[in-house]
C-alpha cells in the first residue's frame, strides 16, 4: 500500500547521520593513526589513503603494550581491575535478580523501582556522592574508627584499588541487574516444577534449569558492562586521581587533553576498539537475533 | 506479578522446621536473598540521599552536618549555584544541549525506526548494523573519533555547543530506534491495513493511524534522550572547548578532583531532579496514551521497565 521508497527515504536521514557522524570518524582516528607528526608543530597529519598508511606509531604504540613496556603494566591493570569488578558485580546481582524475579512477592513493584533508580542518577553525581562518604573525615572513616575497625582513619581517596574497584562495581551494577532480572523472570516456572517432582534437590534444579536457562541474561549482561568499563577513565580520576591506578582510557585521556602525542593517542584507541570487537559483535549480534524473534512472533 | 506456588507456612511450624524450610522448598523467601537484595537498595540509593543532604548543609563541609540552609542553592552571594557564573552557566548550557538533541535526535531516530522495521531492499542490512554501533561503542571511543573529524575533516564545526550537539544527537538516535521500533513491533501491521481497507490513503493511514500508536513511544524516547544526554560526561567533555561550553556533569568532575562545595552536591541535586520530573511526566503521558492497552498482567512498574532501555 505504500510507495516503493517511502521506507528507505525514511531511513535516509538517520542513515547518513550516522555515516557522517560516526562511521567517518573512526575513519578519521585510524587516518590520524596510521598518518605522520608535522615535525615542527608536533601536530597530527592524517593520511586518508590506507595504501599509504605509515605504520611507524602503531607499532610503536604496540611495542609498548609489550612486556617491559610503558604501557604494559596499565593494560594488566585495566583486565584486572574489569573482571575483579564484573566477577563482583555478578555475585551481588545474580541473588538480587533471582530474589526480585522469584520471592519478591508483594514487594516486587517497590523494588523493581528501587532497581530502576539509579539509571535516573548521573553517573557523576553517583560518583560524588562516594567521594564525599569517602573523605578522611567522611562517613566511612568515622563509622569504621568509631566501631574501632580501624585504628585511625584510612586515605580512601589517595590511589587504592579497592576504591577503585568499588567504585566502577558501584558504577555498573544496575545495567547488570537488569538485564539479569529480565532473563530469570523470562523463565517458565513448570520446568522448575518438572525438575523438583522429578526429583532434584533445590540445588541440581538451580544449577541445571535456572542457571543455564539464564545463561544469556549472565553474558548479555556481562557484555554491556564490560565495554564501557574498558573505555572508563573518570572513575579512576574521581575517586583516585593517582597513576598507580590509572586504566587505558587515562592514557587515551592524557595523550589528547594536555598530552604532547595525539597520534599515539588515536593508537590505543584503535587498539582498544579492536581488542573490544569481540566483545561488541557478540552484543550486536544478541540485539540482532532478540529483534528477528520479536518480528517473527 | 506472579503468585503461582506461593507455598504458604502453616502456623505451626518449629523453629528448626522453618530453617528446614527455607533450605529445601524452592519457592519459599531464602532470607540470604531477602538480606542481599535490601543491603543492595541500600547501598544504591543511601550514598546519594546523603549527597543531596549535605547539599543543604549550613557549613562549607560535606562531610560534617552543620544544620539545615538554602545557601547553596541560591543564598550564597559567591558560591551558590544560582550565584556562581560557572555552575549557573553550566545548568543553562546542560539544558540547552539536551533541549537540542530531543529535537533532533527524536524525529531523525523515528523516522529511522520506520524506515529500517521496514525497508527490505538492499542496504537495509548494512543501516540495521550500523545503527547498533553506537550502542555498544565505548564512550571513550566516540569522543575521540568525534573530536578528531572536527578537527581534520568537518573543520568548520568548531569544537564547543554545536560540535556537542551533534555529538549528543550521534549517540542518542539509536536508543530512539530502538524504543519505537519495539512498539512498532507489537502494534503489527494489521491497523494500517484496515484503515487502507477502509479507503484510507497512505498519507493518512500513516499520519491518523500510525502516528497515535506510536505517540507514547515517541514521548517515551524522548524523555529518555533528554535524560542521557543531561547525565552524559564523556562526549560533552571531548568536544567542549572550555568553561563557556562545561556542561554540569563537566563542572561535577572538576570539582571534585578539586576542592567540592556543597554547591556541587547542590547543583547535582537540582540536575537529578529535572531527570526525575522528566521521566515522570514522560511516564505519565505513557499511561494516558497506552490506557486500555494494559492487561492485568502487566503491573506498573513492569511498564516502567520501558524507561530504560
Amino acid at each position: 500500500m505504500y510507495r516503493r521508497w517511502l521506507w528507505p527515504g525514511f531511513a535516509l536521514p538517520g542513515t547518513l547521520w550516522l555515516i557522517l557522524l560516526f562511521l567517518v570518524p573512526f575513519y578519521a582516528v585510524l587516518a590520524v593513526a596510521f598518518g605522520t607528526v608535522d615535525p615542527i608543530l608536533q601536530q597530527p597529519v592524517p593520511i586518508w589513503n590506507p595504501l599509504e598508511w605509515n605504520v611507524g606509531w602503531m607499532t610503536e604504540t604496540l611495542s609498548r603494550f609489550a612486556p617491559g613496556g610503558t604501557f604494559y603494566g596499565v593494560a594488566i591493570r585495566t583486565i584486572v581491575y574489569v573482571v575483579v569488578s564484573l566477577a563482583l558485580c555478578l555475585l551481588i546481582g545474580y541473588p538480587v535478580a533471582y530474589y526480585i524475579s522469584r520471592h519478591a512477592g508483594r514487594t516486587k513493584n517497590v523494588l523493581l523501582i528501587l532497581l530502576i533508580l539509579p539509571f535516573w542518577i548521573s553517573y557523576l553525581m553517583r560518583m560524588l556522592a562516594w567521594v564525599n562518604l569517602l573523605a578522611p573525615d567522611g562517613y566511612v572513616n568515622r563509622f569504621l574508627t568509631f566501631t574501632h575497625l580501624l585504628g585511625e582513619p584510612r586515605d580512601w581517596l589517595g590511589g587504592a584499588p579497592s576504591t577503585v574497584i568499588l567504585a566502577l562495581v558501584y558504577g555498573y551494577i544496575p545495567y547488570l541487574i537488569l538485564p539479569l532480572y529480565a532473563a530469570l523472570d523470562r523463565i517458565d516456572r513448570s520446568h522448575l516444577e518438572a525438575a523438583r517432582d522429578l526429583g532434584a534437590s533445590p540445588l541440581r534444579a538451580f544449577l541445571h534449569v535456572t542457571l543455564p536457562l539464564s545463561k544469556a541474561g549472565i553474558l548479555g549482561g556481562a557484555v554491556l558492562i564490560t565495554l564501557p568499563m574498558f573505555g572508563d577513565y573518570y572513575t579512576p580520576n574521581l575517586v583516585s586521581g593517582a597513576p598507580a591506578t590509572s586504566m587505558i582510557g587515562n592514557q587515551i585521556d592524557l595523550y589528547f587533553h594536555g598530552g604532547p602525542q595525539p597520534t599515539i593517542g588515536a593508537a590505543i584507541t584503535v587498539l582498544l576498539a579492536a581488542f573490544l570487537t569481540v566483545l561488541m559483535a557478540y552484543y550486536m549480534w544478541t540485539i540482532h537475533r532478540a529483534t528477528h524473534e520479536v518480528r517473527d512472533v | 506479578m506472579t503468585t503461582v506456588a506461593e507455598r504458604q507456612a502453616a502456623p505451626s511450624l518449629s523453629t528448626w522446621e522453618r530453617v528446614r524450610g527455607w533450605v529445601t522448598n524452592p519457592w519459599g523467601r531464602p532470607r540470604f536473598l531477602v538480606l542481599v537484595t535490601w543491603g543492595y537498595m541500600i547501598w544504591a540509593i543511601v550514598p546519594v540521599l546523603i549527597a543531596i543532604q549535605f547539599s543543604f548543609n549550613a557549613s562549607r563541609s560535606r562531610t560534617t552536618w552543620a544544620g539545615f540552609s538554602t545557601r547553596w542553592y541560591w543564598g550564597d552571594p559567591v558560591d551558590s549555584v544560582w550565584n556562581d557564573p560557572g555552575l549557573r552557566h553550566s545548568l543553562e548550557q546542560s539544558l540547552k544541549l539536551a533541549g537540542a538533541d530531543v529535537l533532533i535526535a527524536t524525529p531523525i531516530g523515528v523516522l529511522l525506526a520506520l524506515g529500517l522495521a521496514r525497508w527490505r531492499g538492499r542496504g537495509s542490512r548494512p543501516a540495521n548494523f550500523l545503527m547498533l554501533f553506537p550502542l555498544v561503542t565505548p564512550e571513550i571511543v566516540m569522543g575521540v573519533s568525534l573530536l578528531l573529524v572536527f578537527s581534520h575533516v568537518f573543520t568548520f564545526v568548531h569544537t564547543g555547543t554545536l560540535a556537542q550537539i551533534l555529538g549528543h544527537v550521534t549517540f542518542s538516535i539509536s536508543y530512539v530506534v530502538v524504543i519505537v521500533r519495539g512498539r512498532l513491533f507489537s502494534i503489527g501491521r494489521q491497523y494500517e491495513e484496515a484503515a487502507a481497507d477502509l479507503g484510507a490513503s497512505p498519507t493518512s493511514a500513516l499520519t491518523r493511524v500510525l502516528l497515535p500508536l506510536l505517540a507514547p513511544a515517541i514521548v517515551a524516547s524522548a524523555a529518555i534522550v533528554f535524560a542521557i544526554s543531561i547525565d552524559d560526561f564523556v562526549i560533552s567533555q571531548w568536544l567542549s572547548s572550555g568553561e563557556d561550553t562545561d556542561t554540569v556533569p563537566i563542572q561535577i568532575y572538576s570539582a571534585t578532583r578539586g576542592a567540592p562545595l556543597p554547591s556541587t552536591n547542590a547543583i547535582a541535586t537540582i540536575m537529578l531532579l529535572v531527570t526525575f520530573v522528566s521521566i515522570l511526566l514522560a511516564f505519565l503521558v505513557w499511561r494516558v496514551f497506552t490506557r486500555g492497552e494494559r492487561r492485568a498482567a502487566q503491573s506498573t512498574a513492569e511498564s516502567m521497565g520501558a524507561f530504560t532501555v
